[in-house]
């Protein structure tokens, strides 16, 4: 690893803390962002919702070029070394904010029509952005939980957020239980590496057990990468993710699946390669078992589901298995791949859960099943053309871009030398294919259902629109490649 | 010539023809009946045109030259490269692609009545994947469009097949995909290795007899199963029969072809030592596929499986020949492949001409047409002559000379597949004789019509195109000597 630059407190002069703060920009501007526009929304009321959000997707989408174009050519850790800021952190953060803002922009019709468009719903998103940014810049253990808990905690809020539906205070209430006993755990293990190294600081971490490999560190990366895990929705630590996305209201589901995902993903890597480089053999064996859980319960448990929501969560558990493939692949040919596939899958899954918001009756209903997108083909072709490129994007199909991700994780697995990962990961798109085959069948191949009919009236227009040009995007992005490797070599 | 990219053309010309189609009723908001009309077109006219581009391309390809012409090469993806090229291997093929192609959107013209501005989007598409195949000279690119045939091709038979169609498109996909796959690590290994995806410079390099074993075995899992060889051949019957017509004359005509040209240009070239160990054990398999699936084919009650499964013994013979190593091996195999993709495209539509007629494919239900369709009847004798490999059609010639390759190598696993000429005889004559010769028993066979001049106007380019490569062969062979000695060559230097 190239040393990274750290300012240190004893150099600290009134020109350094600004120059320090140049670094922190994207997440500056995010909090003085979320700020003001609390206060506007305390003026507008719930009449200005819509205002509101789209004040929040410009926040988040100019907090996301800061952090483009601003990248330093090499990492630079800030404030006492407890904050990160390199190509890594800037390429995840433009990807969590495209996926953010375009998950907020796919709430608005949603809301409207559920009757809960409220400020509130934006600026937590807004909140939850920043606590993501804080993950993937985090360089010590302090600032770890801190972006962890502030991200998390929005998230509880806005699973819960149809409060008047007892399905989505439910999947508030199991998520907050759940998520508060992994932040507990994550905390644990923060605490037993901070006793066992002296430090909170990812660096010095790295250099006391490269020195010394004692049993309690051990303990203590266990816990934190079982928190994280948590987080990311890994098997064997998955168990809330299907009942969230399915109670949580549709444009709240949209938004974990996609963003936070990244953020977990970022981190969990930057712990490993980081933190504890040394440590290789380890983690290395934490990932590859969650890994092969991931896939196998993400392909399998899949087949059963008849919810769509609740079969894109086992597809994101899946998915989730294929990324921690990538983190197992180690910091000289992991980050690539990791980062390619998690920017396309982020992406993808907005797309995917656009769909579902369109997904509507005559009669107004929300019909949550895969029956009800039979014959979409016929009542809504171009919506089913997109929905088709992004499922065939998720399965891995050339040449759409979902390829690109597995094909640089196989070839990560094949320089690592981890080949019968590549095979299990094989396997488990196989398994995943017929799941995804079976919606694509759905709507070509069934005849359509009168009821069951989504329209493509003007309110699902914007759902529409989003969804289409991110499926344009899934076409065309197969240039990522470069980027992923320029923030990705800071690693090795 | 050398500014003019005319394999990017033949490639991109139908996909954007495709997309022209898809968008067709989103432009004009005129009724479903004149979008059909003007999809039917545009379909036919970008494949007549892309028909003459290929026969063109196909005239000016230099016979004497052993290397790759007509190269495009750019930058793509880091080390992945758009390189396109062809050789002796590939143009026939190509040129069989195109030649294939407005004869199946004129098959469909009548015959697929819902969903026409899909239907023509999904085969232009196909059809540009599969030139891409022939064409890539990039290990990656090769696989997209391989892999990405994928797609259409289960929205054809899925969408416009028939009764069981979805499982059956089901089965395509998941077979296929399991057999992809596996060449996708095996292709990710070899990049990592050899640092380069080029398919010429893979070719050049020398991977170790043992890692050659599962390099090998990765891309036999893939190419096994689309070609398709016993025992993995089973997804094969149930696509066809529940395809419509004009996707199983792809199907067998284009798509199975894949399989071969991938054993041609990857595992003879790449794996010289593997593919000389496991040589007896493709014999032993094509061997099985000729005499057992002709067999089965016996048995069928439905024209189309009968086909179906007669196509699988033919594949046997293609990778006889190619295992063989020899120049008649490789040399036949490339003819067999040209010459069944006429032959069984022309008959898959023989079987089309009466299937719109009487909507079944039953045996049982037809017999004694020659009364009502005499040429029907002559058109369909032609072509049962020729899949059975009479002197003077093509089937013949890669017959003997796939025959005459393994001969030199493994006379048991020839005299094997002799056996399974005569089998293929049995069969299709019977054939034959329950559907067009004998009385009219069936009642409803008293009012069918002969073929219509639409009809006529699709076999006269097939009938032309088997009696020429039966009697003239040695234009085939002209095109592609100089790259199948080259590549046997190579095969022997291998192991001097």
């Amino acid at each position: 690893m190239s040393t990274p630059l750290t300012i240190t407190q004893a150099t600290m002069t009134p020109e350094l803390f600004l120059q320090q703060l140049l670094y922190v920009l994207p997440e500056l501007s995010l909090a003085i962002g979320a700020l003001i526009i609390v206060l506007v929304g305390a003026f507008v009321g719930d009449k200005g919702a819509r205002l509101v959000t789209w004040l929040c997707v410009a926040t988040i989408l100019v907090a996301g070029s800061m952090a483009i174009l601003h990248v330093p050519a090499k990492q630079i850790n800030v404030f006492s070394s407890s904050y990160a800021a390199d190509a890594f952190s800037a390429y995840a953060k433009m990807i969590i904010a495209l996926t953010a803002a375009s998950a907020l922009v796919l709430s608005i019709d949603f809301l409207a029509e559920k009757k809960i468009d409220k400020p509130e719903f934006p600026v937590l998103a807004l909140l939850a952005t920043l606590g993501m940014f804080i993950m993937v810049s985090a360089h010590d253990l302090i600032a770890l939980y801190v972006g962890v808990e502030m991200q998390s905690l929005c998230l509880y809020v806005l699973a819960a957020y149809a409060r008047d539906d007892a399905k989505s205070s439910e999947a508030g209430l199991k998520y907050f239980v759940l998520g508060a006993l992994s932040s507990g755990l994550l905390l644990y293990g923060c605490s037993l590496v901070y006793g066992f190294t002296g430090s909170v600081r990812f660096d010095v971490i790295a250099s006391q057990v490269q020195d010394h490999r004692s049993i309690g560190v051990i303990f203590g990366l266990v816990f934190i990468l079982c928190g994280l895990a948590f987080k990311m929705a890994a098997a064997p630590f998955h168990m809330w993710t299907p009942d969230v996305y399915e109670g949580s209201p549709t444009a709240a589901t949209a938004f974990f699946a996609s963003a936070p995902k990244v953020a977990a993903a970022a981190l969990f890597a930057r712990v490993c390669f980081e933190a504890f480089g040394s440590l290789q053999k380890d983690w290395q064996s934490i990932a590859i078992i969650m890994a092969i859980l991931s896939m196998g319960i993400g392909a399998l448990f899949a087949l059963q589901q008849t919810n769509i929501k609740r079969l894109l969560a086992y597809s994101s558990i899946a998915n989730m298995g294929y990324a921690l493939v990538a983190i197992a692949c180690g910091p000289i040919y992991g980050p690539k791949a990791l980062l390619v596939f998690i920017s396309i899958y982020a992406i993808t899954s907005v797309g995917l859960f656009g769909v579902v918001l369109s997904m509507r009756t005559t009669d107004g209903q929300r019909p949550e099943t895969i029956e009800a997108l039979s014959g979409l083909s016929r009542s809504n072709p171009l919506l089913s053309v997109a929905l088709t490129l992004l499922l065939f994007s998720v399965m891995g199909i050339p040449p759409l871009v979902g390829f690109w991700g597995k094909w640089e994780i196989i070839l990560a697995t094949i320089s690592t030398g981890l080949i019968p990962l590549a095979v299990c990961l094989i396997l488990a798109s196989v398994v995943s294919a017929f799941y995804y085959l079976r919606i694509l069948k759905t709507v070509w191949f069934d005849a359509p259902r009168m009821a069951m009919m989504p329209v493509g009236v003007s309110t699902t227009l914007t759902l529409t629109g989003a969804t289409i040009i991110l499926a344009a995007l899934t076409v065309v992005i197969g240039f990522v490649g470069s980027a992923a490797e320029l923030a990705g070599a800071g690693f090795h | 010539m050398d500014t003019l990219p005319i394999l990017s053309i033949l490639t991109w010309l139908p996909a954007i023809a495709a997309v022209l189609i898809l968008f067709l009723p989103q432009l004009i908001k005129s009724p479903e009946a004149a979008r059909a009309s003007a999809a039917r077109w545009i379909a036919l006219f970008t494949t007549l045109i892309v028909f003459v581009l290929a026969a063109w391309m196909t005239v000016a390809f230099d016979e004497t030259n052993s290397g790759y012409q007509f190269v495009e090469r750019a930058n793509w993806y880091g080390m992945i490269q758009y390189h396109l090229g062809i050789d002796g291997i590939s143009v026939l093929l190509i040129l069989l692609t195109a030649f294939l192609m407005p004869l199946c959107i004129l098959a469909s013209w009548t015959a697929i009545e819902k969903r026409v501005v899909e239907y023509m989007a999904a085969f232009l598409l196909l059809q540009s994947l599969m030139i891409g195949v022939f064409c890539a000279l990039d290990i990656v690119l090769f696989y997209i469009f391989f892999e990405a045939g994928l797609i259409p091709m289960y929205l054809i038979i899925g969408i416009w097949g028939g009764k069981n169609r979805v499982y059956a498109a089901y089965k395509f996909f998941l077979y296929t995909l399991l057999g992809s796959l596996l060449l996708l690590v095996a292709v990710a290994w070899m990049v990592v290795t050899a640092k380069t995806t080029s398919i010429p410079d893979l070719q050049a390099f020398a991977f170790s007899p043992a890692v050659q074993t599962w390099l090998w075995l990765a891309f036999f899992a893939s190419f096994a199963v689309k070609m398709p060889m016993w025992p993995v051949h089973t997804w094969l019957p149930d696509a066809h029969v529940e395809a419509p017509t004009a996707g199983s004359v792809i199907l067998a005509g284009v798509l199975l072809k894949m399989g071969g040209y991938g054993f041609l240009r990857f595992a003879l070239p790449m794996f010289p030592d593997a593919s000389n160990a496991f040589a007896p054990f493709i014999f032993a398999l094509s061997g099985i596929a000729i005499v057992y699936t002709s067999l089965v084919a016996f048995r069928q009650t439905d024209i189309k499986k009968l086909i179906a499964y007669s196509s699988v013994a033919h594949m046997g013979f293609v990778t006889m020949g190619i295992f063989s190593g020899n120049e008649q091996g490789v040399q036949g195999a490339i003819f067999q492949m040209i010459s069944h993709g006429v032959i069984s495209g022309a008959l898959f539509l023989c079987v089309g001409v009466i299937y719109d007629r009487m909507h079944t494919r039953e045996i049982a239900q037809y017999g004694g047409l020659v009364n009502r369709m005499p040429i029907y009847a002559a058109v369909f004798l032609l072509f049962t002559m020729g899949n059975v490999g009479l002197p003077g059609t093509s089937g013949f010639i890669g017959e003997i000379l796939t025959m005459q390759g393994a001969f030199n190598i493994d006379p048991v696993t020839a005299m094997v597949a002799a056996s399974g000429v005569i089998l293929s005889a049995a069969y299709m004559l019977t054939l034959y004789r329950k559907v067009i010769f004998g009385t009219i028993v069936n009642p409803a066979l008293n009012t069918i019509t002969d073929m219509n001049t639409r009809e006529i106007l699709i076999f006269i380019p097939l009938i032309a195109a088997a009696l020429f490569l039966g009697f003239q062969p040695n234009h085939v062979f002209d095109q592609t000597a100089i790259s199948a000695v080259a590549l046997v060559d190579a095969f022997h230097a291998h192991f001097k």
